[in-house]
């Protein structure tokens, strides 16, 4: 089979390259094959897995140490591990900046509410990684005080270990990435409800809105109001 | 109504809005809250500011939130396997947990530690407190903005985390130590790789101090600060080298020396004044005493047998299992029920790098403890951080939190 090689027009697009590949192949490859060799080898980088293969190598953890496991979360920055090598040591103080949400640590009863309000807090996308025995199963706890972190929010990655070495969580940061960018999300989401449920500050419609002091209100997605406005505006 | 409801009532009744103090229309008081999610306060420590401007005029802690309740667990556990959930209360001292437990219990026995182990014991205490200065060190320079401190500390952390990971095979929470003694001599290599570390350490710290004592932002930060005279800490019992800094020498490695403590030459360093700087310098020179003790230590070591040689409470060795019936025996009851203990009580106190770290063990005669209870320092320690910050600026309330040192897994246990 001859092919014919011609300089691409400098304003074609994406898809119609892809139709060209496709064109040229055929004959060699026939019908799925051929869907899936322009798939994978001609143009992988559909916009999405760009979007994947960047989102995956830069998570912005946030700086959110529980116990014991949060001094092993912080050697991974340090020199032996340096967790820079991979573009994931910008540790964020405010879950609003950052991505990736690890618990180190054993979560209290007392705890686990802040915990799940600082996950919704987090903007998407987000993931999480449970680390250490503990904040998994309650590891060698097992008692009335503790509760595992899946009761009340999805996990992406659990790191076993008690604690687990910055090596294994340096690991499972790679696991991460990995299904970041293969887009493995499983359907936990939707599972814990946990999508779309970052806090919103909407500014109430009216001749006052937007201005200093008017009526504002935090909802989540199904516009439920977390705070009270003020009383007297409410009627505004 | 129940404590916890009372607790919530409580928790409930603060207001966060700006009350006026009665000084006219400028002096307003403003509660801040601070945490559980906070990057300074070293943990999840909850603090309720009341400022007025930028001055504190009083905190409240509100702790409790990573209560893991080990010491109900402890109950639970025979006395032997009660030791990994005990050394996870303070997680930067866990040699030292492991240690107030097993010298309450030892205490009750009546069981002799051989001197090989109280010197191996020493070791890794010295060890441990060393290492939990250096964390306390690097994330405290962290907070003042002194970053690159913490890769300097992280390093010689590694290095003794390396050491423990040889001696027992992890990094954190090692359970070294065993009731009688310690779990296994100390491997080949060891005394030569920690040989190379004492001899390397004191340059390491004096390279510390030159970065840290020289830097005009951190002396500034640090001096004169939130002082708080020896009558005033002792009054909320606090110890360690927060009271040290403040110029009371009180340290139970010379005041009531245990696992051989007298046998070594080291000082206590003391402050003058009582501020944040002198705290930082008290703990900034223990390393240097530690790594004097861990020197003579290792140099002074005993031969002999590293645990105590009480069939009854300790395991036999493993080789005489399969020719002993009666090792086989003594092996299998430890390691069901435990062993049991006289009825009655003890207190352990030791030096932990937060102050003074005691163990209450009470018996009932059964195989597992009735009562296990801590006198965590940072618990009693963290008391003094609302006089202490009181009327100075709340950017001293961050530089005295990191030196107050509190850790939270030992203060909610």
């Amino acid at each position: 089979m001859e092919i014919k090689r011609e300089a691409l027009p400098q304003d074609m697009d994406f898809r119609s390259r892809q139709l060209m590949s496709r064109d040229m192949l055929r004959g060699t490859l026939e019908d799925e094959d051929l869907e899936r060799f322009v798939e994978q080898a001609v143009m992988t980088t559909t916009l999405d897995k760009a979007v994947a293969w960047a989102q995956g190598n830069s998570i912005y953890p946030m700086t959110f140490g529980l116990a014991c496991c949060a001094i092993e979360m912080m050697s991974i920055v340090a020199a032996r591990v340096d967790i820079a090598r991979f573009g994931f040591e910008a540790f964020r103080a405010s879950p609003r900046q950052a991505d990736l949400l690890i618990l180190s640590g054993r979560v209290s009863t007392k705890m686990a509410p802040v915990i799940r309000r600082i996950y919704d807090q987090m903007l998407e996308p987000k993931f999480a990684i449970s680390m250490g025995a503990c904040c998994s199963s309650t590891g060698v706890f097992n008692n009335y005080a503790l509760v595992p972190s899946d009761k009340f929010m999805p996990i992406d990655v659990h790191v076993p270990g008690c604690p687990p070495r910055p090596e294994a969580l340096a690991h499972g940061i790679l696991k991460l990435r990995d299904k970041i960018q293969h887009n493995e999300r499983e359907g936990w989401r939707e599972r814990y409800d946990a999508v779309g449920t970052e806090e919103v500050v909407a500014v109430a419609a009216g001749s006052d809105s937007g201005k200093a002091g008017g009526p504002i209100s935090i909802t989540d997605r199904h516009g439920v109001a977390l705070t009270a406005s003020t009383g007297e505006a409410a009627g505004a | 109504m129940t404590a916890l409801g009372d607790y919530r009532k409580r928790e409930e009744s603060i207001s966060y809005s700006v009350e006026s103090a009665g000084m006219g229309e400028t002096h307003e008081l403003l509660s801040l809250n601070i945490g559980p999610h906070h990057p300074a306060t070293h943990g999840v420590l909850r603090l309720i500011a009341t400022l007025e401007g930028e001055v504190v005029r009083d905190i409240k802690p509100i702790i409790g939130y990573v209560h893991t309740g080990i010491e109900k667990t402890a109950e639970q556990k025979s006395y032997w396997k009660a030791i990994p959930v005990v050394e996870r209360m303070d997680y930067l001292s866990y040699y030292f947990n492991a240690m107030a437990y097993c010298g309450a219990v030892e205490t009750l026995l009546g069981l002799e530690v051989p001197p090989r182990a109280q010197y191996l014991r020493v070791i890794h205490l010295e060890l441990n407190r060393i290492m939990s200065h250096l964390v306390w060190l690097g994330t405290s320079a962290l907070d003042l903005g002194a970053m690159s401190m913490f890769w300097y500390c992280f390093r010689e952390r590694e290095t003794i985390l390396d050491l423990f990971e040889m001696s027992s095979g992890q990094r954190m929470h090692t359970r070294y130590f065993q009731i009688g003694g310690v779990f296994e001599d100390i491997p080949l290599g060891f005394a030569e790789k920690l040989q190379k570390f004492v001899d390397a350490m004191p340059a390491r710290a004096d390279q510390y101090a030159d970065l840290l004592e020289k830097n005009q932002i951190l002396l500034s930060r640090l001096r004169d600060t939130c002082i708080l005279d020896e009558q005033t800490l002792l009054g909320w019992n606090v110890t360690g080298p927060l009271l040290r800094a403040a110029g009371n020498p009180w340290d139970l490695r010379k005041a009531a020396p245990y696992s051989s403590y007298d046998h070594f030459e080291f000082k206590i360093p003391v402050g003058s004044v009582g501020d944040n700087y002198d705290r930082y310098r008290v703990r900034h020179a223990e390393l240097y005493e530690s790594t004097k003790i861990i020197d003579q230590a290792l140099n002074g070591l005993p031969e002999g047998p590293t645990i105590a040689d009480d069939r009854k409470v300790v395991l036999p060795p493993r080789h005489e299992l399969a020719t002993s019936m009666e090792a086989l025996i003594h092996h299998f009851k430890l390691v069901t029920e435990g062993f049991r203990v006289p009825e009655g009580e003890a207190y352990y106190p030791i030096e932990s790098p937060r102050g003074e770290l005691g163990c209450f063990v009470r018996s009932d005669g059964s195989a597992k403890p009735a009562r296990v209870h801590m006198r965590d320092p940072s618990f009693v320690n963290l008391q003094s951080t609302a006089p202490m910050v009181k009327d100075s600026y709340i950017a001293d309330l961050i530089a005295t939190l990191a030196m107050v040192d509190p850790v939270l897994g030992g203060v909610d246990r």
